[in-house]
């Protein structure tokens, strides 16, 4: 992002730009954190649909990685998921 | 298409304001999947309009216009006409409306599109109430659903039904989804952007802070909706001259065979603003919901 | 200057809102939001047989509110396209949080008010209360005084609007049926030197899948103020660029441009009668009429209301002593605009001339020249004797006045 220094770095209407992280790494908002059991994990990507924070992306083995800086700890994917691959488990630490 | 198939771009980023859990963000995830990259939303005042997060950032990664409460369906069929009049075409311009902004302060607006046949997809995300400023009660709130102003009684009146109103205007596509059967809207959003004039697909959108469920329950209680009726999945279009109903997904699979047709009871239960409710509240929904069924399965032939 | 005979030019006999849809025809505005009201109701009329019949290549929508026909503007503005819509009285009333979004949005949507009294009761004849009323909100207001200026001012507004170091919406205003359906001769220049000097519209920013933005979404107490800050900035470079337009149309066409204030005989006046639209016209038959008595009296008529124009109120009322403002408008617990504004505008100065303000011709009753010249005969008896009062309400029954 563009640094704010005086009303001249604004622009002309209040226009704001694409990017991860609108509000911030949400991911501070978890009490719990979901943990995918590739033994458990088919790939069937129902995870991946299900995600409202589009959190949990394709990795190069065509399964799903979380992406824990955004992961709001919902549980909706643990919940959908037909194989008990996802497991919630209580985040032990204050996340900085 | 096999979801293995679906495009893995993302034009809802993370990271974005939505609640964890929230119905209407895997809606409008997607919503936007289906339509791709050449598309233009309008978003009145709704939980959307936060959920974007806060300037200079956005979360959408299409060209978003935030606009007044009423004025989702103007504001979509003036951009439409702007980008007309420039020669510019293959690009979908899509309005993003809670029922607050759709069923009651922007019903005006969207008749009037609807009646002029303005080229615009309207989608109405509903999560039954006005949510974004705290839970009030909407005319799309459902009979006995306890909100900020009817916070001890629940609600006295049963919802409008704007589906059926929109297909009432005649328009070319009318159809209702929920997020828990993804194929089906992403399915159904593809055909009413495919169509020329005004198109209205509304979207159910579990709110697990609204509804009061806890938050991974989100697509099992769309699931539910649908199981039981209140929510069936149907599409109006036209063909032949004709207006065409079709149930669609499990809704048609419940017409065909009503054993599998849940009672609302499990639906009202899993949800703490029904809490309180007295038997004899519980059949007069039971008894909305089965006869806009009903009326539903009649209208698709299915009776 | 140009001459009526010359190739390409048009000279027509309409009404006030006829002038109107012939500038948004010779505007090539690509959309145009419609909604009837009277007495504005007759402009979207013939912009629809221009657009029917072939003769403006406009996308034309019969929106279902004024709401709707300034949003529907603000979408075709947002998607890259020249908008217009026109309104009155309730209907510009109703379309007043569009105006706000229209003007801290920064499109440049030109609309044609027709000056129209508010209900309750109904009341459909002039005066500015309408307008006035939405004088805060970031919108560049021009007020007319005739028939040509104002298919000018329509011109010279998307000229002026569109420019990116203004990129606020305009407002051009007549009154309600003295204008609105008065005949008068207008002059329009050959559409192909309008091109020329009004290229299409280019914004600054709009809703572009190529380019993907976010336009409005939820702005913090921390940043707010610079967005709005920006919007104030722009009202003050238009001091500088309407008259710029303004001088940029006489020179091309030879049609009166656009300023701030026209000014009849102030040079020397003792008494300068301050007021707007045709009463500013009009009020110079009461000026030759005092001097005939052996009071110099001018007439000055602010063209331009916003940005209010507080430099040449200054340089006409200095060393003034005795000045009349006859407001065609009140603010309920205050007074009229123009003799608020004007006011403050002349609070600074060393010398401040004595100021008594009228309100005169509310609902649409008639001010003549008469009537102007009994005011400012009175405002003259009292001032003489250092005597100045204010927001004085001429010809209402009871009320003995003048």
């Amino acid at each position: 992002m563009e640094e704010l220094r005086t009303y001249r770095d604004w622009p002309i209407a209040p226009i704001s730009k694409p990017t991860e992280g609108a509000l911030g790494l949400t991911g501070t908002w978890r009490t719990f954190r979901p943990i995918i059991n590739k033994d458990r994990c088919i790939k069937c990507l129902m995870c991946w649909l299900f995600c409202p924070e589009a959190a949990i992306g394709v990795g190069e083995d065509g399964g799903p990685t979380i992406n824990y800086d955004y992961c709001k700890g919902c549980g909706i994917c643990a919940t959908e998921c037909r194989y008990g691959a996802i497991e919630m488990v209580r985040e032990e630490e204050v996340i900085a | 298409m096999a979801i293995k198939e679906l495009p893995r771009e993302e034009y809802l980023l993370p990271g974005h304001a939505a609640c964890a859990g929230c119905g209407a963000s895997i809606a409008l995830r997607l919503t936007l999947k289906a339509l791709g990259r050449k598309t233009i939303v309008v978003v009145p005042a709704c939980c959307t309009s936060i959920i974007q997060g806060p300037w200079p950032r956005t979360a959408v990664t299409i060209p978003l216009m935030n606009i007044m409460f009423e004025a989702a369906a103007a504001c979509a069929a003036g951009i439409s006409a702007g980008l007309k009049a420039r020669g510019i075409k293959d690009v979908t311009v899509i309005a993003w409306a809670g029922d607050g902004g759709t069923y009651d302060i922007g019903i005006q607006a969207l008749s009037g599109a609807a009646e002029r046949g303005d080229n615009i997809l309207y989608i109405c995300y509903n999560n039954q109430a006005y949510m974004n400023t705290g839970i009030q009660r909407s005319g799309a709130t459902p009979f006995g659903a306890r909100t900020t102003t009817t916070p001890v009684l629940g609600k006295r009146e049963p919802q409008k039904n704007m589906p059926l109103i929109m297909a009432a205007h005649g328009i070319p596509y009318v159809a209702t989804a929920t997020p828990a059967f993804p194929m089906d809207l992403m399915r159904k959003l593809r055909k009413a952007a495919s169509l020329e004039g005004t198109k209205y697909v509304e979207i159910l959108s579990p709110c697990p802070p609204g509804w009061r469920f806890p938050a991974d329950k989100t697509v099992q209680m769309g699931r539910l909706a649908v199981q039981t009726c209140a929510w069936p999945l149907w599409e109006a279009e036209w063909r032949d001259g004709r207006q065409v109903f079709r149930l669609t997904g499990p809704s048609r699979l419940i017409a065909e065979c009503p054993e599998l047709k849940l009672p609302v009871d499990a639906y009202l239960a899993a949800q703490g603003r029904f809490r309180g409710m007295r038997p004899e509240e519980i059949q007069a929904v039971q008894k909305q919901v089965d006869t806009w069924w009903e009326q539903l399965k009649r209208l698709a032939g299915m009776a | 200057m140009a001459l009526m005979a010359e190739k390409g030019w048009r000279s027509v006999f309409v009404t006030g809102n006829h002038a109107v849809a012939w500038a948004v025809k010779t505007a090539r505005v690509q959309v145009v939001a419609a909604y009837p009201i009277t007495p504005q109701t007759t402009i979207v009329e013939k912009i629809a047989e221009f657009v029917e019949k072939g003769e403006l290549d406009a996308q034309y929508i019969r929106v279902e509110s004024e709401h709707s026909a300034m949003t529907a503007c603000i979408g075709a503005a947002a998607a890259g396209a020249r908008a217009f819509t026109a309104t009155a009285s309730h209907g510009l009333a109703l379309m007043h949080e569009c105006l706000w979004w229209a003007a801290g949005a920064r499109l440049p949507i030109v609309m044609a008010v027709v000056n129209r009294a508010m209900g309750p009761g109904w009341n459909i004849w002039t005066d500015y209360c309408d307008t006035m009323a939405q004088r805060d909100l970031g919108w560049i207001q021009v007020y007319c005084a005739d028939n040509q200026e104002v298919f000018n001012s329509i011109l010279q507004a998307y000229k002026l609007c569109e420019d990116h170091r203004v990129l606020l919406p305009c407002m051009v205003d007549l009154e309600a049926f003295i204008l609105s359906h008065t005949y008068m001769p207008v002059r329009i220049p050959p559409q192909d030197e309008v091109d020329d000097w009004l290229p299409p519209y280019k914004p600054a920013w709009s809703l572009d899948p190529d380019e993907p933005i976010t336009h409005g979404n939820l702005v913090y107490p921390a940043h707010y103020m610079e967005h709005r800050y920006l919007m104030q900035e722009a009202m003050e470079r238009v001091r500088e660029l309407l008259p710029k337009v303004g001088e940029d149309y006489r020179r091309r066409f030879g049609l009166t441009g656009l300023d701030f204030i026209e000014t009849y005989k102030c040079e020397d006046a003792e008494l300068l009668i301050l007021t707007m639209g045709t009463m500013g016209v009009e009020a110079r038959i009461t000026v030759d009429k005092l001097r005939e008595r052996g009071i110099k009296t001018g007439v000055a008529r602010v063209r331009v209301f916003r940005p209010f124009p507080v430099e040449q109120v200054r340089q006409l009322a200095e060393g003034v002593p005795m000045v009349v403002v006859i407001d065609r408008h009140i603010s309920y617990g205050a007074e009229g605009a123009l003799a608020m504004e004007t006011r403050w505008a002349l609070y600074g100065l060393e010398e401040r001339p004595l100021i008594t303000s009228f309100i005169a011709g509310i609902g649409g009753r008639d001010v003549t020249w008469r009537d102007m010249e009994r005011m400012a005969l009175k405002a003259h008896e009292w001032m003489s004797k250092g005597e100045a009062r204010w927001g004085i309400w001429y010809g209402v029954r009871g009320l003995e006045v003048a």
